[in-house]
């Protein structure tokens, strides 16, 4: 053990770290907290920004501290006059070529820069002079571009890039007018982007956010003729606190549906019933496909992101993915149809708003084949951090709200569709209805523990009616590149695959709470956020879709078998191969 | 392939017939006419010289001449360049329709073309190279064959000793050894920074990992600079014999010449040198029967500065964005593709050959204590001997600028020299007497740097010369790092300022403090770099910066905006030309009257100083 680690002085403190750890770590060890832009832990440490920059005794020039490993004896000064005089120097060029609107941005109280000027008490721009000017890209229905806020720290690039394997974005021209762009500098709209949004989470500043849809869902909240129905995502609950200050993970569930009421949502429903609906067709489907050995293995397909990247990259593979619709346009489908009938609504007069953890959700929602008798199934799709901003908006003190439940009929969710918003959710989910349904049992054993783990690639063998179904759950867009690739060169073996595009799932969605570098580099949020929905799953009293009653009473009353002929016309859809880049050469 | 008899009979058949090259007394009747094919006097129509040689030797069927294409013989200033041995005969700025000329006078006839001969600096003529002052305190070591073979001819550089460095090392030397000779020769990296060239090989070959990359630095980006690209063009093989024998000593079989597309003729005569040698065995497999291999591939650089710089070479290579990487580690630990790899610029590698011919007690007896062997400078700017030169580290400035260069021309007085190109500073005159080696050179706040040596006379402005090198930093920074990318442009803004008179005392320090602090806080040499020009100048001519700020004023009138033109009344004769040629009529006064000029009106032309016959405008 002793030989694995190194004895070193940081600012007078003795510290002992690993082999191998950088000065930044050992640092925050021993309660130093050195500042940082483009460092993000594990996706962008390259030393960039130069914030980070230490003094290293006998070491000619500063060190940088996010790359730059300790050494046995080391004696590193994180504060000294030429430190902090270099640093603050950094920092006022920083801040001179970034549009510096933090009353007009979206990630003013939110933003790495503007915590680092407030920390350095920066009263005036030192180095005025001339700025980049970029135009803001924001033809995409899902990320807006505003470059004129970007402080060039490309963890972005590298999240697209390592994280995600696309590399739709990276940096062009050189020098000051160095900037972020796409292939040819189009909008992100017509590259390889697949809306996952994880640039988004990455980004310090204001440079990258979701396509802002609440002014839309204001004005139908508003007006009388429209009947406004909610629904919310799985990992919603468990994030939506953190933008009120609650600890990462907190369930608030019945604060959340509480809030949505007094926003004036008419009614507030589960989309987790919309992910047992989900499993049904998707279960059901795989069975089909598993005793017939027909285009396996299957492939989920309640991710948007992850369609569009296989619609652009592996259209040979679309045969693979399940026909059926994510759960909140499965459930927007229910909604306007079985719910309008049964309580005699125009259903052109329902509004359908979906809160998701997702920025690519908002373009699922507007692909025209999303539509039923004409109408969308569902009208607008908005963000956790926008149902935030809409709570902050309506003065609701959002900690100190009672608890709701969910509205009837439509409210009534079990456990397996919680566990949709993590990686192996959808994956557990459905095996417990498919060994049901495989075997004609109500088995006890629902626990996948294979699946669960924040691991990018997850493999099983499960035995089910004395059948080995061996299944892959992989999250991140360049882990199911490795299985895409796997299947098209035929070394797959697998029957069932889950592919999340967002690392971890849902819950870390490009619409979720956006975390701080240094927060990433502290807490696991993924763990966190994920662990809060296996409670909820646990808690339980249903945890198989196919047992939720209000789903066996809609199959009963109004959609017949699933697979059948109206589930498919209201549940499933079709996918096409989609150019990745869109314009003229 | 050939053997190695075959190759030895080469050397002692080519090195015979090759004598007059380097012996005004060779035993022939041959006459070689050598006519220079650097860039400069290719661009000056040197290969059209070339042809029209041939055509005219054909035509009158003269026997026994030969016309042969070489590289550069570094007095550019002189040039399209033509020299004619056995005799040495020297004939500068040579056109097309000299040819003719030339043959019937020199060749048929055996006297000179007068008119031709090159003539020194006090106008006296030259009979040959070696009488020239440019030439006398010079020493070619790196640009030996430069000027004297055929660079693509193979046969020709083995004829001067070629490739046998190479075959000593692969037949008598240990890896270990070879290194140790580099060490003891006390050479220094000569891309700028001066890092000990042997340390360098003894780190690589120390670096544990199977596969070792050699690669060669010819990514000479320096504004002024063109030595390398002088030794890539005139002996290409002196490079490609160097990167094998360091293959051999850090166990690398695998070599990369990263070279600027923007050298075109270095691009191809590299390319029939690669083929050459490769045709002969000298790069590929088992090289001399001795079980090793090596070859070499190009690289071409899009034409980025920084992409000279190491890791950003690196990058480049690999297919990347040219961005450096923060060191450590040092390429030596994790280099090309995160194997460990042995980085020289051309300049270096032009050295090792002779080192291990001559030996290191030969090497290390050349320059100062700390800076051994010489080294190539461009020399450039307001300097009458316009060219390259190579001198032994330790020759002092004035030597250069005075003895080599010619002094400076016009009758104008020294006012400084730049070296270091963008990376360097300015050395005032009364460091004229410094020698020039790595530790002088950084004492008086200036660098090697690769060999770029400006000479500017007093009509400079040095703020201005401090915005020219800025400006070129500021489109050359890539982009990675905030204090090279903003604080660079900044930097920029603020000298912007002071040449256009908006600038104020504050603006100085401001200046001052953001450069030391981009010094610091840059991830790579160029960012490091990049305020020295500034911070030089600053040092030494502080007080025109201050003028520029507080008196709004540039001495040398190169600053328009600071300019102001007076005239003279003790010498102005009431003439009236000033005032018929000014294009915005600012210019005041009626019949002999002393002419005046509105400072108001005047737009800083510079036509009437142009136009006054009696020098009475300044």
């Amino acid at each position: 053990m002793e030989e694995n680690m190194v004895t070193l002085t940081i600012d007078g403190e003795t510290v002992k770290a690993k082999k191998g750890t950088t000065i930044l770590q050992a640092a925050k060890q021993a309660g130093i907290d050195i500042p940082t832009l483009c460092f993000l832990k594990d996706i962008n440490e390259v030393g960039d920004c130069r914030m980070c920059i230490v003094e290293v005794e006998g070491r000619r020039g500063f060190a940088t501290s996010c790359i730059q490993t300790v050494e046995e004896g080391m004696v590193v000064h994180t504060h000294t006059p030429n430190v902090l005089e270099a640093r603050r120097t950094v920092l006022d060029l920083i801040i001179s070529n970034h549009a510096k609107d933090c009353l007009t941005c979206t990630r003013s109280g939110n933003c790495e820069l503007q915590t680092l000027a407030t920390k350095f008490n920066v009263l005036h721009v030192e180095y005025p002079g001339e700025m980049t000017k970029h135009k803001v890209d924001d033809k995409s229905p899902a990320l807006v571009r505003d470059f004129n806020k970007c402080i060039l720290c490309r963890r972005c690039v590298a999240t697209c890039k390592n994280v995600q394997g696309i590399g739709a974005i990276d940096c062009i021209n050189r020098g000051f007018e160095s900037c972020i762009s796409t292939v040819g500098d189009h909008s992100l709209n017509d590259v390889n982007c697949t809306f996952c949004g994880q640039c988004i989470e990455a980004c310090p500043t204001g440079a990258l956010h979701e396509k802002e849809s609440i002014k839309e869902v204001w004005a139908r909240l508003k007006d009388p003729n429209t009947y406004v129905v909610a629904q919310t995502a799985p990992s919603i609950r468990v994030a939506l606190g953190e933008e009120f200050g609650m600890d990462i993970g907190t369930n608030v569930e019945g604060k959340m549906i509480t809030a949505l009421k007094r926003l004036g949502f008419d009614k507030v429903f589960d989309t987790n019933t919309g992910a047992d609906f989900t499993i049904m067709e998707e279960a059901n489907e795989f069975v089909e496909r598993f005793k017939n050995n027909d285009e396996l293995p299957m492939m989920t397909s309640c991710c948007p992101g992850w369609v569009r990247y296989i619609e652009e990259n592996y259209p040979e593979l679309l045969s693979h993915l399940s026909s059926c619709k994510s759960p909140h346009q499965m459930f927007g489908a229910l909604i306007k149809s079985y719910y309008a009938k049964k309580e005699n609504i125009d259903p052109s007069k329902i509004y359908v708003v979906s809160i998701m953890p997702c920025v690519a959700k908002k373009f699922e929602a507007i692909r025209p084949e999303m539509q039923n008798e004409g109408l969308y199934d569902v009208d607008g799709v908005i963000t956790t951090r926008e149902l935030s901003r809409m709570i902050k908006q309506a003065n609701i003190e959002f900690t100190k709200l009672e608890d709701s439940k969910f509205d009837d009929p439509m409210g009534e969710a079990t456990g397996a569709g919680a566990i949709f918003g993590t990686t192996g959710g959808v994956m557990e989910a459905a095996l417990r209805t498919a060994q049901d349904i495989l075997t004609g049992e109500d088995l006890e054993k629902i626990d996948f523990e294979a699946v669960r783990g924040g691991k990018g690639i997850k493999k099983a063998t499960v035995n089910i009616a004395g059948k080995e179904i061996k299944v892959v759950a992989a999250s991140g867009l360049k882990n199911a590149r490795k299985i895409l690739e796997e299947i098209k060169s035929g070394k797959a073996d697998y029957q069932f695959v889950e592919i999340m595009a967002c690392p971890g799932g849902c819950i870390m969605g490009g619409g979720q709470p956006i975390k701080s570098a240094k927060i990433r580099s502290e807490v696991d949020v993924r763990k966190l956020r994920a662990n809060s929905l296996y409670t909820i799953d646990e808690k339980s009293t249903i945890r198989k879709s196919h047992e939720n009653p209000v789903l066996k009473k809609i199959y009963k009353d109004y959609l017949g078998n699933p697979g059948g002929e109206l589930a498919h016309k209201l549940l499933h859809t079709h996918y096409e191969k989609r150019e990745k880049y869109n314009f003229e050469t | 392939m050939k053997t190695l008899e075959e190759i030895h009979e080469i050397r002692e058949n080519k090195r015979r017939e090759l004598d007059l090259r380097v012996n005004t007394k060779a035993d022939t009747r041959e006459k070689h006419i050598l006519v220079c094919h650097g860039t400069g006097c290719t661009s000056s129509k040197s290969p059209e010289i070339l042809e029209n040689f041939r055509r005219i030797l054909k035509e009158k069927n003269i026997e026994n001449v030969r016309v042969i294409k070489t590289g550069c013989f570094g007095l550019c200033a002189k040039g399209p360049i033509v020299i004619i041995r056995p005799e040495d005969t020297f004939y500068a700025m040579v056109t097309p329709e000299d040819c003719e000329e030339i043959i019937q006078t020199h060749i048929v006839e055996g006297k000179r073309v007068e008119r031709l001969l090159c003539k020194d600096i006090d106008g006296k003529i030259v009979n040959s190279l070696d009488e020239l002052n440019f030439y006398k305190k010079q020493k070619r070591i790196a640009l030996k064959n430069c000027g004297v073979i055929n660079p693509e001819d193979i046969d020709e550089y083995i004829a001067f000793d070629g490739y046998k460095a190479l075959e000593r090392v692969l037949d008598v030397m240990s890896p270990e050894e070879v290194i140790e000779v580099i060490k003891k020769s006390g050479l220094r990296g000569r891309g700028g920074a001066g890092f000990p060239t042997g340390k360098k090989w003894e780190l690589t070959r120390a670096s544990e990992g199977k596969q070792k990359y050699v690669v060669c630095n010819a990514d000479e980006g320096d504004p002024g600079a063109f030595m390398d690209r002088s030794i890539l063009e005139g002996d290409p093989h002196a490079v490609l014999e160097a990167m094998t024998i360091a293959g051999y000593s850090i166990g690398a079989n695998k070599g990369y010449i990263y070279v600027r597309a923007e050298y075109p003729i270095a691009v191809k005569r590299l390319d029939i040198a690669i083929k050459q040698a490769r045709d002969y065995g000298l790069l590929g497999k088992n090289i001399f029967n001795s079980g090793f291999d090596f070859d070499i591939e190009i690289r071409l650089g899009a034409g980025a500065f920084v992409c000279g710089e190491e890791t950003a070479l690196l990058e480049s290579i690999e297919g990347k964005r040219g961005q450096p990487r923060v060191k450590p580690p040092y390429p030596a630990q994790a280099g090309l593709w995160g194997k460990p790899t042995l980085i020289n610029n051309v300049e270096t590698y032009a050295n090792i050959a002779q080192i291990i011919l001559k030996g290191a007690d030969w090497y290390s007896s050349i320059g100062t204590e700390k800076s051994k062997g010489t080294k190539v400078f461009a020399l450039g700017g307001n300097v009458n001997n316009i060219g390259l030169v190579e001198v032994p580290m330790g020759t002092t400035l004035r030597e250069i600028v005075y003895d080599i260069g010619g002094g400076i021309p016009n009758g104008r007085k020294f006012k400084a020299a730049q070296t270091g190109g963008p990376s360097g500073g300015c050395i005032p005159k009364e460091h004229l007497d410094t020698p020039i080696d790595y530790e002088s050179l950084k004492e008086i706040g200036s660098m090697m740097g690769s060999g770029g040596l400006i000479v500017m006379d007093d009509t400079k402005c040095m703020v201005s010369l401090a915005k020219f090198y800025l400006e070129f930093t500021v489109s050359e920074s890539c982009g990675k790092c905030t204090p090279c990318r903003i604080g660079t442009k900044r930097m920029l803004e603020i000298l912007e300022k002071l040449c256009n008179g908006e600038g104020e005392e504050i603006d100085i320090y401001r200046l001052e403090a953001l450069a030391k602090n981009i010094q610091k806080a840059s991830i790579c040499g160029l960012g490091q770099s990049a305020p020295n020009p500034v911070l030089s100048t600053l040092n030494y001519f502080r007080e025109e910066f201050m003028e520029h700020a507080i008196d709004k004023a540039c001495r040398t009138a190169e600053c328009k905006a600071l300019a102001k033109i007076g005239i003279d009344e003790e010498k102005c004769k009431g003439c009236g030309l000033c005032q018929k040629h000014c294009p915005v009529n600012a210019i005041k006064g009626e019949g002999r009257e002393k002419r005046v000029i509105d400072q108001d009106l005047c737009i800083k032309c510079g036509t009437c100083i142009a136009t006054c016959p009696f020098h009475a405008i300044n």
